[in-house]
């Protein structure tokens, strides 16, 4: 059995940044696809902690850091896009994308 | 220190605070909005101190740099933030309470795009792209009914999809080149193009799909019609001038930086090529159906999106100095437009093009200004757009695109149908009542502003595009 390497870790993010983006595709409720986009967001912290770790500029956690950012705005857009549902759900009692649909060409 | 090459972001930031607390503690609307002007021009102020020879330079170990490029686009973000809020004095009676987190929130939206203008760097861009982005997520939904809401939502969640496909192609550019740092990166790229092409025009497509997102081009362009009808008017106007120039701050930086050295270059601009009709085309030819005007400039912004691109198709890095020439251009136009649409739409409380009719007659200022800046977009002499649809077009020519540029001509010619055809409901059309149009004095100002600045591009290009020259020289030297 070989050691887990950096191969590994870039399949699971390209997997988890897959399913993310089919959860964004396929989800009808908005929560839904908030949080696909927050899997997605995931899949590139994988990605970048494994990337430091394995390949990254000696010695600095510079992709670490670069995650942490990622968490820390993830969350801010998280906040805003719940304040948004929030006032859309008061107004029309429902977060169902397919139902969300004033604005038409 | 280096602290002094970020003090205009600091001020604002500062001033954006003050609104905030200022209107808590129970000021006037006028006061707010004065209090973000003086900020915007404290902060023009200062970053003027930064212009010249040997004053810029680079900050932060490297994450923020301050040249030529950086000054012109955050002056071209002051400018179109202090226009804005110019123009928002009266509209901001529709916000119900929530007028002083508009002008704040303007201004980081500002603070974010200057900081984007200036970051050489994959985190401190990203960050100033979000800081960005969230504030525009929150202006879009601002208004309290329906259609604004369901702007906002779609605004936010294609845009926080944009960005994940931008940071996974950032991350995948970090682990060839283990650097976050966009000059560090170049040699690093250029060396190990033969044997990680693959996963590098893997990264390069991602970025472009994260950042075309932000440029509104074919085919991340989907989101553009909604929220620009959804969206309060004045922030429609600030995402169709600034939120683009923004994005081409970054895609210029990025592109021509990290990545700008052939043969990677010359793949990337093919793309760009293709973008660029697509673009065009589309925008212009769905255009022409729209009823209803905030919808219309949306579809005609993914259209001058798509000119724009051409400055992009084009290597060796020619096209710069082009591009920049065409935004400011179509920022001074662009406003213009939109700020005679957002006196007339609040006033006629509609924004059907069929109610515009016999405009002229009422608010002859607003109408004959809106019709000027129509005519610039269309690319008429002798108007700012013109010279900007010419200069592009004429480096395109020099590199043998001339397919792209016969599109871009055929294209203007498409967009003077639905262009002159507003013009035509507002000065041939007959009212339905007759009452004048009372224009307030600072949306005045604001107007009169923008048209001047598109006549005087379009009278005298010349100091304009040495401008854009000098700063082009800066990125590609």
């Amino acid at each position: 059995m070989a050691e887990i390497g950096l191969n590994h870790y870039l399949t699971l993010s390209a997997l988890v940044f897959c399913i993310g983006l089919y959860g964004v595709l396929a989800r009808r409720n908005a929560v839904g696809i908030l949080m696909a986009v927050e899997i997605m967001l995931n899949a590139v912290n994988i990605a970048l902690v494994a990337m430091s770790r394995y390949v990254g500029p000696g010695g600095q956690p510079t992709g670490q850091i670069f995650a942490i950012f990622v968490i820390t705005v993830a969350a801010a857009e998280a906040a805003v896009a719940l304040a948004l549902l929030i006032a859309i759900f008061r107004t029309r009692g429902t977060v169902d994308v397919e139902e969300i649909n004033l604005l038409r060409w | 220190m280096e602290l002094y090459l970020i003090f205009p972001e600091l001020v604002l930031l500062l001033c954006a605070l003050l609104v905030i607390f200022s209107d808590l503690l129970g000021a006037r609307k006028e006061a707010l909005a004065g209090l973000a002007v003086l900020g915007l021009l404290i902060a023009a102020r200062l970053a003027m101190e930064l212009v010249g020879p040997d004053k810029g330079g680079v900050a932060f170990a490297g994450a923020i740099v301050v040249d030529d490029f950086a000054l012109i686009f955050k002056f071209l973000f002051l400018v179109s933030t202090l226009l804005v809020v110019l123009a928002s004095v009266e509209y901001v009676e529709r916000f119900e309470g929530v007028a002083g987190e508009y002008y704040a929130v303007l201004l980081l939206a500002c603070v974010g795009m200057m900081l984007m203008a200036s970051a050489q760097e994959f985190i401190t861009l990203y960050l100033s792209l979000e800081l960005t982005g969230i504030s525009l997520y929150t202006l879009t939904g601002l208004l309290r009914d329906a259609r604004s809401s369901e702007a906002g939502i779609k605004f936010l969640l294609l845009g926080a999809v944009s960005s994940a496909v931008l940071l996974y192609g950032i991350a995948v550019l970090f682990g060839l080149t283990g650097t976050t740092s966009l000059p560090q990166m170049a040699p690093a790229v250029a060396s190990g193009f033969q044997e990680n092409r693959l996963p590098l025009l893997l990264a390069t497509a991602l970025l472009m799909a994260g950042l075309g997102f932000k440029l509104a081009t074919v085919p991340f362009q989907m989101w553009v019609p909604d929220v620009y009808e959804g969206a309060p008017t004045p922030v429609t106007a600030f995402l169709s001038v600034a939120s683009k120039s923004a994005g081409f701050v970054v895609v210029l930086r990025v592109f021509h930086t990290a990545l700008g050295r052939d043969p990677l270059a010359a793949d990337w601009a093919a793309i760009f090529a293709g973008l660029s009709l697509a673009s065009m085309t589309l925008g212009n030819v769905v255009a022409i159906q729209q009823g209803n005007i905030k919808r219309m400039m949306g579809y005609s912004s993914i259209a001058q999106a798509g000119y724009l691109l051409v400055g992009l198709a084009v290597v060796p890095q020619s096209g710069v100095s082009g591009v920049l020439f065409f935004l400011v251009s179509y920022t001074v136009t662009n406003l213009g437009a939109f700020i005679a649409i957002i006196a007339l739409s609040d006033k006629l409380n509609s924004d059907r093009i069929s109610d515009y009719a016999g405009v002229w007659q009422r608010a002859p200022f607003l109408a004959s200004g809106l019709a000027l800046c129509l005519l610039s977009l269309t690319g008429v002499p002798p108007t700012a757009g013109f010279f900007a649809k010419l200069f592009i077009f004429n480096v395109a020519v020099q590199q043998n695109l001339l397919w792209l540029v016969v599109a871009g001509v055929l294209n203007s010619v498409v967009s003077a149908y639905f262009y002159v055809g507003v013009i035509r409901e507002m000065f041939l059309g007959a009212p339905v009542d007759r009452t004048p149009v009372a224009v307030a004095a600072p949306v005045a100002l604001a107007l009169f502003l923008a048209v001047a600045g598109t006549f005087i591009l379009g009278v005298f290009p010349g100091p304009a595009m040495s401008v854009a020259s000098a700063a082009a020289g800066s990125l590609v030297p």
